[in-house]
């Protein structure tokens, strides 16, 4: 009995981690179709300015994330009108190579600014602690990233199902020409969208520290766990994201209680059997 | 700093040239190893700190030879690539001698060539203990992983520990390290409770600690490569209060100096068994790490500098040995059971293996006069040999 609700704790809270970090790339690759394989640069770079923040400016780790959060969206911006723009609609391979390419740029570049170690993350005092539920021990700052994923779930959802904003992405999504013939701006649309899913990539990074370790390899390293969960969640779609995190998230987990060695086959095991099933993905959409 | 010792080293050569003295020799060394990549940090780094340490510190002539360092970059595991690189090196740029190499594989591939051309080869990390005896001309400077383990499962039977869980990655060093403690631990009468093998991708370690709190041993053993994995796991052991559970910490290599701060103070007490600690009490080690941070003040002092370092002094002996000349038999004759006092204390090249002998410490992570997290030495293994070939497998 300890055991699975052990095993759902700890699933609660990798998967959460997994989904806020993923859900940015969910919502870009939805709305844009583009191929974002530098998403992880954009996690990286949350997390790197959130310790530079935290250093040289001296303020609060929770002031320097949300921040460093809306810093990367503002980098994100020049990079969606300059490089993004150019491969909308261009064939998959041109938007992988152009990504591929400023993820190993911003390898490169990171590791040269910020050298080539860890770099950890600094907590709020608050956090440090375990909180001891009797039967076991939980790190509060686990918690604390269910709650913030919770929030972030929330939050997207009334961002896209009730706010004028939302319907512009959502009317864009679906058909872009038909939103373009209503007068929606749908570059616009795209600028903000891109901004948002990177801010999320950013917020991500920051809060999965703990779990994946800030270094300048991370975007390469955890592409393809990324990729997983948008594919296993449908691209564009937020809870299918989340689904997909939760579920993806909880098979790992249960497997390292219970058979170590094939813990990361059984991800990707899951994985293969969701999309044989459902080829876009749980919520993804028919195109 | 850099850009005057290259200018100094640069103008010496020039020199020596210009006069065609008589009898100077350019001996050239060829040093292989990860200068960019994930592993440039804890490896690729210290390895050319480290030569340049010793070049600062005792000059690059060598009697009437000049001694040349080339670098090489290969970013990983790549065998094939290990092998082009050191027969370039060797047709091509005619180096006297092989340094460097992280990866068993790329060690092994470099072998043939080594044994067929003569050349001798100083590794400075490789850690298999099988690797030395692939050519005649290895020889090692850094450690082996059964050295290092040995001394840890020793010491856990001293201190009375009856019970421990291995707990290591997946792969080929982990699965030596828990073969390696494991025997050992058994043999002293300890009973080893479970053997947990994780898959090297693994992120999040919470639900194996949650796992080992729950069968309630006395101690584990762990075993990580460098970097995010030990981290992530050394912070899942302290999120999951096991030290308050009552279950201790045995480990090698995780709390090395380059990860060492980023643990932060979770790593407070945790005890390793090493061959080297930056916070070693020996003047040899004072000036060499002072003669590092001159070289560049960010610089950390750690095990894969101090290999280099003193790979780089056999180099200086085997040239001193053959004055120059390419002779590997003559050059590796003599650095065989060579003894010296290195920053790590008092090592042997064992004239059998031409492997590294050398103190194995048990240290515990204190925080030093400023602040910062060290690893202090509190207990010595004298003279260990590689007991991979000991334990027998």
């Amino acid at each position: 009995m300890e055991l699975i609700f052990s095993i759902l704790i700890d699933g609660l809270a990798y998967g959460m981690v997994l989904f806020i970090i993923s859900v940015g790339l969910s919502i870009t690759m939805g709305l844009m179709r583009v191929v974002n394989l530098a998403h992880g640069v954009f996690a990286m770079l949350g997390g790197f300015f959130m310790v530079a923040i935290v250093s040289r400016l001296g303020l609060r780790p929770e002031l320097a994330a949300l921040l460093a959060a809306i810093g990367v969206g503002m980098l994100a911006l020049p990079m969606e009108k300059l490089l993004f723009r150019k491969v909308y609609g261009r064939s998959e391979l041109q938007q992988v190579l152009l990504t591929i390419g400023l993820v190993f740029i911003g390898i490169a570049a990171v590791g040269t600014v910020f050298g080539n170690s860890l770099l950890a993350v600094p907590l709020p005092e608050y956090l440090r602690r375990s909180v001891d539920i009797g039967f076991r021990v939980v790190p509060l700052h686990r918690l604390a990233v269910v709650a913030a994923g919770l929030v972030v779930l929330c939050g997207l959802w009334l961002l896209l199902a009730k706010t004028r904003f939302g319907i512009n992405i959502r009317a864009a999504v679906d058909k872009a020409k038909a939103a373009e013939a209503l007068g929606i701006d749908t570059s616009r649309v795209y600028q903000l969208g891109f901004m948002l899913g990177a801010a999320l990539a950013a917020l991500g990074g920051i809060l999965g520290a703990e779990l994946l370790p800030l270094e300048p390899y991370y975007p390469l390293k955890y592409l393809v766990l990324v990729l997983a969960i948008v594919a296993v969640g449908g691209m564009g779609s937020v809870f299918g994201s989340f689904i997909a995190a939760l579920v993806l998230g909880t098979v790992e987990t249960a497997a390292k209680y219970l058979m170590p060695e094939i813990a990361s086959i059984m991800f990707y095991l899951t994985m293969l059997v969701v999309l044989s099933w459902r080829p876009h993905g749980l919520f993804g959409r028919q195109l | 700093m850099k850009t005057v010792m290259r200018k100094a080293m640069v103008a010496a050569a020039a020199l020596c040239l210009s006069t065609g003295a008589v009898g100077a020799e350019v001996v050239k060394v060829g040093v292989i190893g990860p200068f960019s990549g994930p592993f440039a940090g804890a490896f690729g780094t210290p390895f050319r700190q480290g030569v340049e340490t010793y070049v600062a510190m005792h000059g690059n002539k060598v009697g009437d030879a000049e001694v040349q360092f080339i670098y090489r970059d290969i970013a990983g595991p790549d065998p094939q690539k290990a092998r082009s690189l050191a027969q370039e090196l060797v047709v091509k740029d005619k180096v006297q001698y092989l340094a460097g190499v992280v990866f068993t594989p790329n060690a092994m591939a470099i072998a043939p060539l080594s044994q067929s051309a003569k050349v001798p080869m100083v590794i400075f990390n490789a850690s298999t203990s099988v690797v030395v005896s692939k050519s005649d001309y290895f020889v090692r400077t850094s450690n082996t992983l059964p050295q290092v383990t040995v001394p840890v499962a020793k010491y856990a039977l001293d201190q009375g520990i009856k019970s421990a869980i291995t707990i290591v990655s997946d792969y080929g060093p982990g699965i030596d390290a828990e073969k390696a403690f494991s025997k050992t631990f058994e043999q002293g009468g300890g009973k080893i409770v479970d053997s947990i093998r994780m898959p090297l991708s693994t992120t999040d370690f919470g639900p194996f600690l949650q796992k080992i709190r729950a069968a309630e041993p006395e101690s584990l053993f762990a075993f990580l490569p460098f970097g995010p994995p030990t981290y992530g796991f050394v912070k899942a052991y302290n999120d999951n209060a096991l030290e308050q559970a009552g279950i201790k910490f045995l480990g090698t290599a995780e709390t090395q100096e380059s990860d060492l701060q980023a643990l932060g103070d979770g790593a407070v007490g945790l005890e390793t068994a090493y061959f080297y600690s930056g916070a070693h009490d020996s003047p040899e080690n004072k000036a060499f790490v002072d003669a590092l941070k001159k070289l560049d003040p960010n610089a950390i002092a750690n095990p894969a500098t101090v290999s280099a370092f003193d790979g780089a002094h056999v180099i200086y002996k085997m040239v001193e040995a053959t004055a120059g000349k390419a002779d590997g038999p003559k050059a590796v004759d003599a650095v065989k059971g060579m003894s010296w006092e290195s920053p790590r204390g008092p090592v042997t090249i064992d004239a059998g293996t031409r492997d590294i002998v050398q103190n194995v410490y048990m240290r515990r992570v204190e925080k030093d006069a400023d602040g910062k997290l060290v690893n202090r030495e509190f207990k010595i293994y004298e003279a260990q040999p590689d007991y991979g070939l000991t334990l027998g497998e």
